[in-house]
């Protein structure tokens, strides 16, 4: 047991080493750097600024050297130093831009997986157990819809209702009312409130997906030779369902938590940038239009360190809820 | 006849059929048969006659498609009390009541019959406290007890097994102490053994022999091999296209076939010496009928060797009795009355 995870945090830290590499190349590979886009800026300003200057802005931001040798300075400071480098645009620490932002995404992300399987687990093993009624059709049907329909088309019309009929004020976290007012019931309410639009948006897709899976799954188990020889045994239909079939089908729902992890916050940038969410998602895009170096590459490794967490957390899961699983 | 014996079950003229958009189509039909304390009925047929469904029905356990049309089910408890299996619908407490208390079943794939992320020790335990409301420690040691009934080797570390931590031949052991563990009075075996390997075989049946004489339990063993039937049964029914085509003590059957489906089953049995006496195993031309299109008149008379037609394709065979022998066939009376 402690081998295995002794193991498995080893394999994780080699991967995301290797993440930290091609993150670094990513954000490199763009054409120009921050220099031309400083540059660009001020000459749109109306500032005169000669080669030397840019050359000059190159070398104070170790832009000049190749990138290996920008990707070890980088990476050393991260792993010796915890010191994520600085916002060029920012003009602050990438840590505490990011950490600033950074519980809105979790908070979405956190919120968005726990609505997809709390809607998906009961949809999918209702439409298994009425398969072809009217019932498993219109959830299909709504199913197709919801993993059809882009997010931020959503995001828009949600917004659009949202805004309509309820009153509501969507983007941020909190109503002007509550922004700063200390906890209570009214502003924990308003939270909710305002998560719902963006975890709505970002787990539609993900929510009609696990239940096709869920649906599978049971339905796959309801013709098992096990669950004609428990009901021979008295089992009441509902105990069964929930003892055999519906524990059964979690184990290939709890393997992809891994995945949906990764598909809700790489899903979430677009998300928030339509909804002018005050989370990473914005940050993100804007770092990257402006070559904004090690922002970038930091939100990079931190949303892919994110995945490898969650692939890990899910074999953890796996391993506890099967037994035929073996840790060696 | 039925009345003179302490009978656990008497099915009376029976019929399942399969339920399509508009019409129904008939599987199983009239059949009839009673078992008596510590009797074992073994029901013996071709893949597709309907014995396992006929099995199935007994528990209420047929697929939504399937249902019981016509019959009776009666199952008798011990203080004299019957139920009307039919009766009580496919669903509810009523049959639940019965599943597992009253009669137990094992199936044909020891392999499948457990799940395989609980342990043995949960699965038959759970039995238990369904039925008897007994605390879960009075369940696991209850369990522990049978485990070691049917022979399985250190019963109480077996109950924190998992079923593929056992063979084949230990999980059907497991099996049958699951369907055991609240002393039904009739224990419903659907080819049990067929999965297993001829060793392990014999070995279940001894235990399943064994456990009988010990808990008086009567036991419905469905099959196709005659073997089988040899060793273990009292009586036997064979069955034919959703049939009863002949029926009795399995003496007068093994010795005395009447119906050509009988004797040509027999003729199709390998036996120790074949070789030397220059007997061939005869197979019995063409095949069981499509239940779709099921011939007129006897639902034999196209493989016969015996048919006479067009007697035989126009009305279902009359059926003759001699004792507790009974056959379906225009040949009866003669063959009986030899």
């Amino acid at each position: 047991m402690i081998t295995f995870f002794a193991r498995r945090f080893a394999y994780m830290v080699i991967t995301l080493l290797l993440v930290s590499v091609v993150s670094f190349a990513i954000v490199q590979s763009a054409p120009g750097d921050y220099a031309e886009i400083y540059a660009a800026r001020k000459a749109n300003a109306g500032a005169i600024i000669s080669q030397a200057e840019i050359e000059n802005v190159r070398r104070q931001l170790g832009l000049d050297k190749p990138w290996h040798i920008q990707y070890g300075r980088w990476i050393g400071n991260i792993v010796l130093h915890n010191d994520w480098g600085m916002s060029w645009e920012w003009k602050r620490p990438v840590g505490e831009v990011i950490w600033e932002r950074m519980p809105l995404t979790l908070a979405i992300a956190f919120s968005t997986l726990i609505f997809m399987y709390v809607v998906s687990i009961p949809v999918g093993i209702y439409s298994a157990v009425h398969r072809y009624s009217i019932g498993d059709h219109t959830v299909s049907l709504l199913g197709y819809i919801g993993l059809a329909t882009p997010n931020f088309l959503l995001a828009l019309v949600l917004m659009y209702l949202s805004q309509r009929y309820f009153g509501q004020s969507v983007g941020g976290l909190f109503s002007p009312a509550y922004e700063n007012a200390p906890w209570s019931w009214g502003k924990f309410k308003d939270l909710l409130a305002h998560l719902a639009v963006p975890v709505i948006v970002l787990g539609t897709g993900g929510t009609a997906f696990l239940i096709r899976a869920m649906r599978a799954a049971v339905l796959d188990e309801l013709n098992k030779m096990y669950v004609l020889s428990a009901k021979a045994s008295g089992l009441s239909p509902l105990k069964l369902l929930i003892r055999y079939p519906v524990r059964m089908a979690l184990n290939p729902i709890a393997a992809t938590l891994g995945w949906r992890l990764t598909y809700v916050i790489s899903g979430a940038p677009i998300v928030g940038f339509v909804l002018a969410l005050p989370d990473t998602g914005p940050l993100f895009l804007h770092s990257l239009l402006n070559q904004d170096m090690l922002l970038a590459g930091a939100m990079i490794f931190i949303y892919c360190a994110l995945t490898i967490i969650g692939t890990l957390l899910s074999d953890l899961l796996l391993v506890a809820l099967d037994p035929r699983i073996k840790l060696e | 006849m039925a009345e003179a014996r302490d009978n656990v079950l008497d099915v009376e003229t029976l019929s399942i059929a399969l339920r399509q958009d508009d019409a129904t189509v008939p599987i199983v039909e009239d059949i009839s048969f009673s078992l008596a304390r510590g009797e074992v009925l073994a029901l013996v047929g071709e893949s597709g006659s309907g014995k396992s469904l006929t099995a199935l029905s007994l528990m209420q356990l047929l697929s939504k498609e399937l249902a019981i049309t016509k019959g009776r089910i009666l199952l008798h408890a011990a203080d004299g009390g019957v139920t009307d299996i039919v009766g009580l619908g496919a669903n509810g407490r009523a049959i639940e009541a019965i599943r597992g208390r009253r009669m137990g079943m094992i199936f044909q794939e020891p392999m499948s019959s457990f799940s395989p992320i609980h342990t043995i020790g949960a699965q038959i335990a759970e039995v238990a406290m369904i039925h008897e409301k007994v605390t879960r420690e009075e369940a696991r040691r209850r369990a522990a007890e049978l485990l070691a009934k049917v022979g399985i080797p250190d019963p109480v570390r077996a109950l924190d097994r998992y079923p593929q931590e056992f063979s084949g031949g230990m999980r059907q052991r497991a099996m049958i102490a699951r369907a055991l563990i609240c002393g039904p009075g009739l224990l419903i075996a659907d080819e049990p053994t067929t999965a297993l390997d001829v060793t392990i075989q014999s070995q279940i049946l001894d235990l399943m022999r064994k456990l009988k004489n010990e808990l008086g339990m009567a036991i419905l063993f469905i099959t196709h091999d005659l073997g089988i039937v040899a060793q273990m049964a009292d009586r036997v029914a064979i069955m034919y296209s959703g049939r009863i085509v002949e029926s009795g003590p399995v003496r007068d059957i093994f010795r005395r076939p009447v119906h050509p489906y009988t004797r040509a089953l027999l003729e199709a049995v390998p036996r120790l010496g074949d070789i030397d006496r220059h007997r061939k195993i005869r197979p019995i031309a063409g095949s069981i009928p499509n239940i779709f299109d099921v011939p007129q008149g006897c639902r034999f008379h196209p493989r016969c060797p015996a048919a006479q037609l067009p007697r035989c394709a126009e009305a279902p065979p009359p059926r003759y009795d001699a004792g507790r022998h009974h056959v379906s066939c225009i040949h009866g009376a003669e063959e009986l009355g030899r």
